[in-house]
C-alpha cells in the first residue's frame, strides 16, 4: 500500500516537474537570440521542427547520434577513456537494472515466462550489473574528490547524484544480503509455497537443507546436519522451493555479505532489518524519479535531446523561436562534467582573475541560476559578463560537451545582451573582441559600438585633468606613484629615459592614420611617455592613444633611448583597467 | 626535426587550412609534428587587460612543451610573439617565474628552462633549409608577383623575437622565391595589418587594411603572402568585409605561405584548404608551371 502510494506520488510529482520543465523550455528568454519571440510560437516552430525532422532525410543523421552520441557516448570516449568507462558503467548498468529488476512486473516478467528475482541468470545478472554500477560510482568518486583534476568544480548537485546512486546499491545489496539470511522470510515462503509450518517434521529437513545451501540463520537447527535428514530436506526443496530458487552464490556480492552478518543476522531479522532496508532501497528510488527534473538527472532526457537537436540545427539556417528553444533546453542538458571546463583556453586564467565564471562548466551553472531567477545582483552579472567576454572564441568547449551543447552560441548570445547594461567591461578593449568585430555584421551597429565607447568612457572620466585640457599640472615633485606601480617586470620604468624626440610618435602608424591625431588620439606616445615620466597619472591613463595602440612595437624598435614604448603603454592599459574597475566596483555603479 | 605544434585558439575554430596546409608541408619535408592536446590559450588576447594572466597562459604552454622536452612551432606571429616575449620575462624575473610556477604546480607542471619557440617561417628557412624545401618544389610558380606580409609581432620587438633584421628583413622574400614566385618589394611591408584593433576599432583597423593592400597592389603584387592566423584573417575575412561594405573593389587575394609552397610542392589545392579562403584564391594555381 504505501510502497503503491509513494510510486504513484512520485511518478506524478515526476510527469508535473517535467511539464513545468517542458514549459521552461518554451518560455525561458536567454540573451538577445530569444527577445519578441512569445510560446505560443516557439511551441508551434518546435512542433513543426519535429514533425517536419521525422519525415525528412534528416532523420538518419538523428538514429547515428543517438547511437553514436547518446547510447555509445562517442564525445566522452574521445576526450576521456576512464570518464567514459565510468559514465558508461553506471548509465549502462543503472539501465539494465531498471529494465530487469525495478520494472521486472512489466518487463521481464513478461519476456521470461518462468522469471523470478531469486533464479539465475536474474539472480545473478542483478548482482552484476549492482557491481558494475559500484565501479562507476566509485570511479566518479575517484576523479571527483581523489584525483581532482585543474579546475574541476563539484557541487552539491554532483553530489546528490552519486549519493543517491550509492544510496541505492547499496541499501539494495545490503537489503539482499539480509533477506539471504532471514530466518523468518524462510518461514513465511516455506507456509506460503510448501504448506509446511514450523515444528512439523518436514520442516526440520527443509531448513537444515536450506541452512546448508541456502545460508539461512536458524535460530535452532545447526549444523552438522545427518546427510538422511539433508537428503530429505533436497526432496522438500525440489518439490516447493527449486522452481524460483536458484543458490543464493551466484548473488555474488549479497551472499558474502550475507555471510558476515551471520552473527548479527537473528538480532537484525528480528528488528525488521530487511523491511527497514527495503523501504529505504525503494524510497531513494522514488525520490530520485521525483526529484527528476530538478536534479542533474534531468541530463538523462535532456542530453538527448540536445544533442540530436544540434546534429541537425545551425544559427544561419534554423528558425530563431527554436533556437531560442533550444538554448534554454540546454542549460538543463549540462551535466556539470567538466569536459568543457577541462578543455577551456582560457581555463588558466581563472587562477589569476578569480572568477570562476570564466570557466565553461562554470559559467553555464550561472547562466542558468540568473535565467532562473529572472533577476540577479548588479555584481554576479558583472561576473558573468566577464566570464563570456575572458574567452577566445576557440569553439573546444563546444566541440567536446558530451551533451552537445552549443556553448559557443550560447555565450554570444550572452555577451551580446549582457554588454548592454549600463556597466563597463573592460576586455572589449583587448584583442578578445576580435572575434566579435568578425561577427559585427550580424549586431546593430548601436549595440556593437556601446560596450567599447562605455569602457573607454568610463576610464577617460576617472582621468580629471583630460577633461580639463586647460589647467595648469603642477610639475614639482613628479609623483613616484605611478612609477613605483609600474613593475610587471617589462622594464616599463625604461620611460624615465625619454628626452621626447618624437622618434615613436612618429614611427607609430596609428598616428599616421590621422590628419589631426591630437583630437582624435588624445595624447600621443612620446606624450605619454613624458607623462608617465612626470608621474602625471590621469595623462597616462586617460589617452585614447592606450586602446588604438596596435602592439605592432614599432615606436619600442626605433626608440633612440630604449624607451620599452609599446610595453609601457600595455602596462598602463593594465593599470588603468585596474584603477577603473576597482573606483566602479567601490561606487557601485 | 621535431617539434611540439601549437596551433592556439584561432586556427582550429576559424583557419583550419593553415593547419592542414603546415601539416602537408612540413610532412612532405620530413618534420616530425607532436600535437599536445593541453595546449591554450598563447596568452596574446590577454595582455591589454592583465598582464599576469597573460604571462599565466604562454608558462602554461611553454611548461607542456618543457615537459615532453620538445621546442615549439608556432603558426601564428601573435602566438610567437606572446610566447618569446613570456619567455624572456620568465627568465629575467625570478619573482615572477616563482609565481607562476607556484600555480602551474597544481596541475603538475613547471617552467623551468623553457624550451626553443620557433615559429614556422624560422623553422623552414633554418631548420630545413633553402636546399631541402627546393628539392621538394616540382612545380614552380611563373609569372607571379607575391607581397610578403612580415607580421608586426614576428619582427618586433627584435631583441626579444630574434626573427630577422627589423628593418630591413628577408627570410619571408627568400622563402616566397623558393617557390619560384617573384618576391617584390613594397613600402609597407613590415607594417601592421591592423587585426589587434579588429572588434575594437573597426574604422582605424580596417584603414589600415586597406592602406596596406593597396600599398601591395599598387607595387605590382598578385597576391599578398602572409603567415600568421590574425594577418590572415584580417587580409582575407575582413578584406571579404570591407569590399562587402563599402564599394572597393580593389581586391589582392592573401596567401598563407604554406598553401603557396604546397601548391609549388605539387600538393593539392584540397589538401591545402584553398577553397576555405574567404576571397576566392584558385587562380593561383594557373601559375603553376606544367
Amino acid at each position: 500500500m504505501f510502497y503503491s502510494i509513494s510510486l504513484y506520488i512520485s511518478i506524478a510529482i515526476f510527469i508535473c516537474g517535467l511539464i513545468y520543465k517542458i514549459a521552461t523550455w518554451l518560455s525561458r528568454k536567454i540573451g538577445v537570440d530569444s527577445k519578441d519571440i512569445p510560446t505560443s510560437k516557439r511551441l508551434s516552430s518546435a512542433l513543426k521542427g519535429i514533425i517536419v525532422t521525422i519525415f525528412s532525410a534528416k532523420i538518419l543523421t538523428l538514429i547515428k547520434i543517438f547511437v553514436l552520441d547518446v547510447l555509445l557516448q562517442r564525445k566522452v570516449l574521445n576526450e576521456d577513456t576512464f570518464r567514459w568507462l565510468t559514465h558508461i558503467l553506471i548509465y549502462g548498468a543503472f539501465m539494465l537494472l531498471l529494465l530487469m529488476h525495478a520494472l521486472d512486473t512489466f518487463i521481464t516478467s513478461a519476456v521470461f515466462s518462468n522469471y523470478s528475482a531469486t533464479l539465475n541468470p536474474f539472480l545473478f545478472l542483478r548482482d552484476l550489473f549492482g557491481a558494475l554500477v559500484i565501479i562507476g560510482i566509485c570511479m566518479a568518486i575517484y576523479r571527483r574528490f581523489i584525483l581532482k583534476p585543474p579546475r574541476l568544480h563539484t557541487n552539491s548537485m554532483d553530489t546528490f547524484a552519486i549519493v543517491l546512486i550509492a544510496i541505492i546499491m547499496i541499501s539494495g545489496i545490503i537489503l539482499e544480503g539480509t533477506k539471504i539470511g532471514s530466518y523468518s522470510l524462510y518461514k513465511d515462503m516455506v507456509t506460503d509455497y510448501a504448506g509446511i509450518e514450523e515444528g512439523e517434521e518436514e520442516f526440520k529437513a527443509l531448513t537444515a537443507f536450506w541452512v546448508h545451501k541456502f545460508g539461512t540463520i536458524s535460530p535452532d537447527i545447526k549444523a552438522p546436519f545427518e546427510a538422511a535428514l539433508l537428503e530429505e530436506g533436497k526432496e522438500l526443496h525440489e518439490m516447493s522451493c527449486s522452481g524460483c530458487h536458484s543458490q543464493p552464490q551466484w548473488a555474488f556480492i549479497g551472499y558474502p555479505f550475507a555471510r558476515t552478518l551471520k552473527g548479527a543476522a537473528l538480532g537484525l531479522d528480528k528488528a525488521g532489518v530487511h523491511t527497514l532496508l527495503f523501504y529505504i532501497h525503494f524510497l531513494a528510488c522514488f525520490i530520485g524519479l521525483a526529484y527528476l527534473p530538478f536534479s542533474k538527472f534531468l541530463h538523462i532526457i535532456t542530453s538527448p535531446l540536445s544533442l540530436l537537436a544540434n546534429s541537425i540545427m545551425d544559427k544561419k539556417e534554423s528558425d530563431p523561436a527554436n533556437i531560442a528553444t533550444r538554448q534554454a533546453l540546454e542549460l538543463d542538458a549540462c551535466t556539470h562534467c567538466g569536459a568543457c571546463t577541462a578543455r577551456c583556453s582560457v581555463g588558466v586564467i581563472v587562477e589569476e582573475r578569480g572568477n570562476v565564471n570564466i570557466l565553461p562548466s562554470e559559467k553555464i551553472q550561472s547562466i542558468k541560476g540568473a535565467v532562473a531567477k529572472g533577476k540577479t545582483d548588479e555584481s554576479e552579472r558583472r561576473r558573468i559578463l566577464e566570464g563570456t567576454y575572458i574567452c577566445t572564441n576557440c569553439h573546444r568547449c563546444t566541440d567536446v560537451c558530451p551533451s552537445g551543447i552549443n556553448l559557443e552560441d550560447l555565450w554570444f548570445n550572452v555577451r551580446e545582451d549582457m554588454l548592454k547594461a549600463d556597466y563597463p567591461e573592460f576586455s572589449v578593449l583587448s584583442p578578445l573582441s576580435f572575434y566579435r568585430g568578425l561577427m559585427r555584421e550580424g549586431i546593430p551597429a548601436d549595440d556593437y559600438n556601446r560596450p567599447l565607447i562605455q569602457a573607454k568612457e568610463a576610464i577617460a572620466s576617472t582621468c580629471e585633468l583630460m577633461k580639463a585640457p586647460d589647467k595648469a599640472v603642477t610639475l614639482t615633485p613628479a609623483s613616484k606613484e605611478l612609477q613605483d606601480s609600474l613593475l610587471l617586470s617589462d622594464q616599463a620604468d625604461t620611460f624615465s629615459a625619454c628626452f621626447g624626440c618624437q622618434t615613436c610618435t612618429n614611427a607609430c602608424p596609428v598616428v599616421a592614420a590621422y590628419e589631426n591625431p591630437k583630437e582624435v588620439l588624445g595624447m600621443l606616445p612620446h606624450q605619454i611617455m613624458y607623462a608617465a615620466g612626470l608621474g602625471i597619472k590621469d595623462l597616462a591613463f586617460g589617452s585614447k592613444m592606450l586602446w588604438d595602440c596596435l602592439t605592432c612595437y614599432q615606436c619600442q624598435e626605433q626608440c633612440p633611448q630604449g624607451v620599452h614604448v609599446t610595453d609601457v603603454l600595455y602596462e598602463l592599459k593594465n593599470l588603468a583597467i585596474k584603477n577603473t574597475a576597482s573606483n566602479v566596483e567601490s561606487s557601485g555603479g | 626535426m621535431k617539434y611540439a605544434l601549437f596551433l592556439g585558439c584561432t586556427i582550429p575554430a576559424r583557419l583550419t587550412q593553415y593547419e592542414s596546409s603546415s601539416r602537408a608541408i612540413l610532412g612532405n619535408l620530413g618534420v616530425e609534428l607532436i600535437d599536445i592536446k593541453e595546449f591554450a590559450c598563447c596568452g596574446y588576447p590577454l595582455r591589454n587587460i592583465d598582464f599576469k594572466a597573460s604571462i599565466l597562459a604562454s608558462a602554461r604552454n611553454i611548461a607542456l612543451a618543457e615537459k615532453e622536452n620538445l621546442p615549439m612551432l608556432i603558426l601564428c606571429k601573435c602566438g610567437f610573439g606572446t610566447l618569446k616575449h613570456a619567455d624572456h620575462i620568465l627568465k629575467e624575473d625570478p619573482s615572477l617565474r616563482n609565481e607562476i610556477n607556484a600555480t602551474l604546480k597544481k596541475e603538475g607542471l613547471e617552467y623551468n628552462k623553457g624550451v626553443e619557440i620557433r615559429h614556422l617561417l624560422s623553422v623552414l628557412y633554418h631548420d630545413v633549409g633553402s636546399e631541402a624545401i627546393k628539392e621538394k618544389v616540382t612545380r614552380p610558380f611563373k609569372d607571379l608577383r607575391i607581397a610578403t606580409h612580415y607580421g608586426c609581432h614576428a619582427l618586433r620587438p627584435s631583441e626579444i623575437t630574434q626573427f630577422d633584421d627589423p628593418v630591413n628583413p628577408t627570410l619571408f622574400d627568400n622563402l616566397v622565391t623558393l617557390t619560384g614566385a617573384e618576391s617584390i618589394y613594397w613600402e609597407k611591408r613590415i607594417d601592421c595589418c591592423g587585426a589587434p584593433l579588429t572588434g575594437v576599432n573597426d574604422d582605424l583597423s580596417m584603414d589600415l587594411t586597406e592602406k596596406k593592400l593597396a600599398n601591395a597592389k599598387q607595387s605590382g603584387a598578385d597576391f599578398l603572402c602572409d603567415a600568421c592566423s590574425y594577418c590572415h584573417i584580417q587580409f582575407d575575412t575582413v578584406q571579404g568585409m570591407i569590399t562587402h561594405t563599402t564599394s572597393n573593389n580593389n581586391l589582392l587575394p592573401a596567401i598563407l605561405y604554406p598553401q603557396l609552397l604546397g601548391l609549388s610542392m605539387g600538393i593539392d589545392g584540397r589538401t591545402l584548404g584553398l577553397a576555405e579562403n574567404t576571397i576566392d584564391i584558385t587562380s593561383i594555381e594557373r601559375r603553376l608551371s606544367e
